[in-house]
């Protein structure tokens, strides 16, 4: 199978979307001429054409509030914003109003938005470019949350959410940008809601979002090497959770690590965890371990930066501390 | 440019009609007052629009029905005036299954109805300002001869949702016409301590727009502007401000008693209640006679007391049917 990079399958799902339906539109800063910032909509505008793609002013309360009314009006738009943290400009948009219309319409409106926005921490962006808090969004009844981690999820779930009915908040990682992954050629979409088993394993559920995904895969490899077999499960699409898939995991293995680049306090890792306790707690082995970025913003310092960040050597570290393995 | 006392045999629409529609909403408004402050039967917020009828009468006399209203939380005279049911608009006070939003929306989301053109109304000051930007894209972009109109108080030109749709709307030369109906008041604080502009109409240009001033207690000079404005939007032009200067009759909400204003200045406004003016242009013109009005008048208060009944009676949605609301399923 072909491999391409994070960004490409991203750009490849827009643009066979935008094929098959012409009242998909495309609208955010620079997303137009300049091809985007991190290139996910090269091309779409000579492609597509100014009608279709849109370069909007650094304004992002009328990115998702224009995106909304589209929406209304019987459009399918695809609402870029740059990075996430610049998401909570138009929170009221995104919280107050897109998620909230359907519902105190009674029913009578339907807005199917999809906002993409990424987050950049691992690229020494500092404080007020790399946050990422799916929290405060899944939060919202009314949005639906995908994080995906691999090329492959990023097309296939792109390309449903676009398909959705109902606003999404599309989070993308950064530093995934560039990596590459097996993505067919061949027309497929996955579904929200269903998680993904990215490794098989009986001793221990590894539950990984978006970048940390990675990070889980390399410390189950280090796991393996001293003979500890690792289940990693991408949830992939925060709302809707995918529960039950997590579940049979931890009812098989019964020791639990939850990763996610969030700060802990009531962060995705403790909706999870949460979740898995009532639901499964006879069949938990020890506490639930989770990891998670400490309660500091982020810092500048590329050094620095990488100290306060998730990677492979901690998911170890949690590991070997809770459940008194030795590694 | 000003628009006011544009005379009557300028009107191509059927005046008595246009007076019948202000007082649907006079005696509507009236009667949430009382079911709130005598009755007690309603809680929650509620924005009255007694004194303002004369911009949402004139305003959407001009629309067709598929035209777009987006408004605020002030919102009972746009559905009314849009043409809502208004049973139905009065069951959605009382939190009813067969209220415009079943309920769940209340007063201050009252004014959604789809199938009247009632896209949305927001609680949130200024937020259906950009929102109202991608309705007049959607029209552009499906070439659809479908005006937008977005409602919103002198209030709402503070907020950066006013700035990024306004420059948006003009940088794309979106269908929308903006109306801006100015009451003095921004909640309890008046226009002079919280507008840095010389007046709303000269911040309005300042985004490269059509502005125009009207009387907006001069149900007339509202529709003749109106009627100007939308044929140039339906035609895809635009956008286009409107700035109507009027004045709440009663306070922010409906328990706000508005002591905070001048008696002098609001006894100034009272004498020029829109109805009392309209009324007395008809009676003058020989189109309308005192016993003519009380009957008109009579048969609006029964058709809200029908209203009040049918809400009464109306039942509230199932609770297990709330979850059904909350995302679209195919």
């Amino acid at each position: 199978m072909r491999e391409i990079t994070f960004v490409e399958a991203l750009r490849e799902a827009i643009k066979e979307e935008m094929k098959r339906d012409e009242k998909i539109i495309v609208l955010g800063e620079d997303v137009g001429r300049y091809g985007g910032v991190y290139k996910v909509t090269q091309g779409l505008i000579e492609e597509f054409g100014e009608q279709r793609v849109l370069d909007t002013p650094i304004s992002e309360i009328a990115i998702i509030g224009a995106a909304a009314g589209a929406a209304l009006g019987g459009l399918k738009p695809i609402a870029e914003i740059m990075y996430m943290d610049f998401a909570m400009i138009a929170l009221d948009q995104i919280v107050t109003q897109i998620a909230k219309m359907r519902f105190m319409s009674g029913g009578q409106l339907k807005i199917p938005i999809v906002i993409r926005t990424q987050y950049s921490l691992g690229r020494a962006h500092g404080s007020q470019h790399s946050q990422f808090f799916p929290s405060w969004f899944v939060n919202s009844p009314g949005i639906k949350v995908v994080s995906p981690s691999t090329p492959y999820d990023a097309k296939g779930l792109l390309k449903s959410s676009i398909r959705e009915e109902n606003p999404v908040l599309f989070i993308e990682s950064g530093v995934l940008y560039r990596t590459k992954g097996n993505v067919p050629e061949e027309e497929y979409t996955i579904p929200l809601g269903k998680a993904d088993i990215k490794k098989k394993g009986d001793d221990i559920t590894i539950i990984a979002v978006s970048r940390c995904l990675n990070e889980a895969i390399k410390a189950s490899n280090i796991l393996e090497g001293k003979g500890i077999s690792a289940e990693v499960i991408d949830p992939r699409t925060l709302i809707p959770l995918d529960i039950n898939t997590i579940l049979s995991s931890v009812k098989k293995t019964g020791k639990v690590v939850i990763v996610a680049d969030d700060v802990k306090f009531c962060s995705i890792t403790s909706e999870i965890a949460m979740q898995i306790i009532e639901n499964a707690f006879d069949y938990l082995d020890g506490p639930i371990v989770r990891i998670t970025s400490p309660p500091l913003p982020v810092p500048f310092s590329p050094e620095l930066e990488k100290m306060y960040m998730i990677d492979e050597n901690k998911i170890i570290k949690g590991i070997q501390q809770n459940f008194g393995y030795k590694i | 440019m000003e628009i006011k006392n544009i005379p009557l045999n300028e009107l191509d629409v059927e005046p008595i009609n246009l007076l019948k529609k202000m007082l649907q909403i006079r005696k509507f408004e009236e009667k949430i007052e009382e079911l709130f402050l005598v009755k007690g039967t309603l809680i929650g917020p509620a924005h009255l629009y007694l004194g303002q009828e004369a911009i949402a009468v004139g305003i959407c006399s001009a629309l067709k029905k598929d035209d777009y209203v987006i408004t605020s939380y002030r919102c009972h005279g746009h559905a009314i005036a849009k043409g809502v049911n208004i049973k139905k608009l009065m069951a959605e006070m009382f939190g009813k299954e067969t209220g415009t939003c079943k309920g769940l929306g209340g007063s201050m989301h009252a004014a959604i109805s789809p199938e009247d053109g009632l896209i949305y109304a927001t609680a949130i000051v200024g937020s259906q300002i950009p929102i109202a930007a991608g309705l007049a894209l959607s029209n552009k972009y499906l070439n659809r001869k479908i005006a937008t109109v977005c409602f919103f108080g002198d209030g709402a030109v503070n907020t950066g949702a006013f700035h990024e749709g306004m420059n948006l709307a003009s940088l794309w030369k979106l269908p929308v016409l903006y109306v801006c109906e100015n009451n003095l008041y921004a909640e309890f604080t008046h226009i002079t301590r919280s507008l840095s502009s010389k007046s709303i109409a000269e911040r309005a240009a300042s985004y490269n727009m059509k502005v125009f001033i009207v009387d907006g207690n001069d149900v007339i000079s509202v529709y003749k502007v109106a009627k100007d404005c939308i044929e140039e939007i339906r035609n895809l032009n635009g956008p286009i401000f409107i700035e109507a200067r009027t004045y709440r009759m009663k306070g922010h909400g409906v328990y706000d008693q508005a002591k905070y204003r001048d008696p002098n200045e609001v006894n100034e406004w009272l004498q020029r209640d829109p109805i009392k003016i309209f009324k007395e242009k008809l009676i003058k013109e020989k189109l309308l006679d005192e016993e003519g009005y009380k009957k008109l008048e009579r048969e609006v208060i029964n058709e809200v007391e029908d209203a009040v009944r049918f809400a009464e009676e109306s039942k509230v949605l199932e609770f297990n049917e709330l979850e059904k609301l909350v995302y679209f399923e195919k």
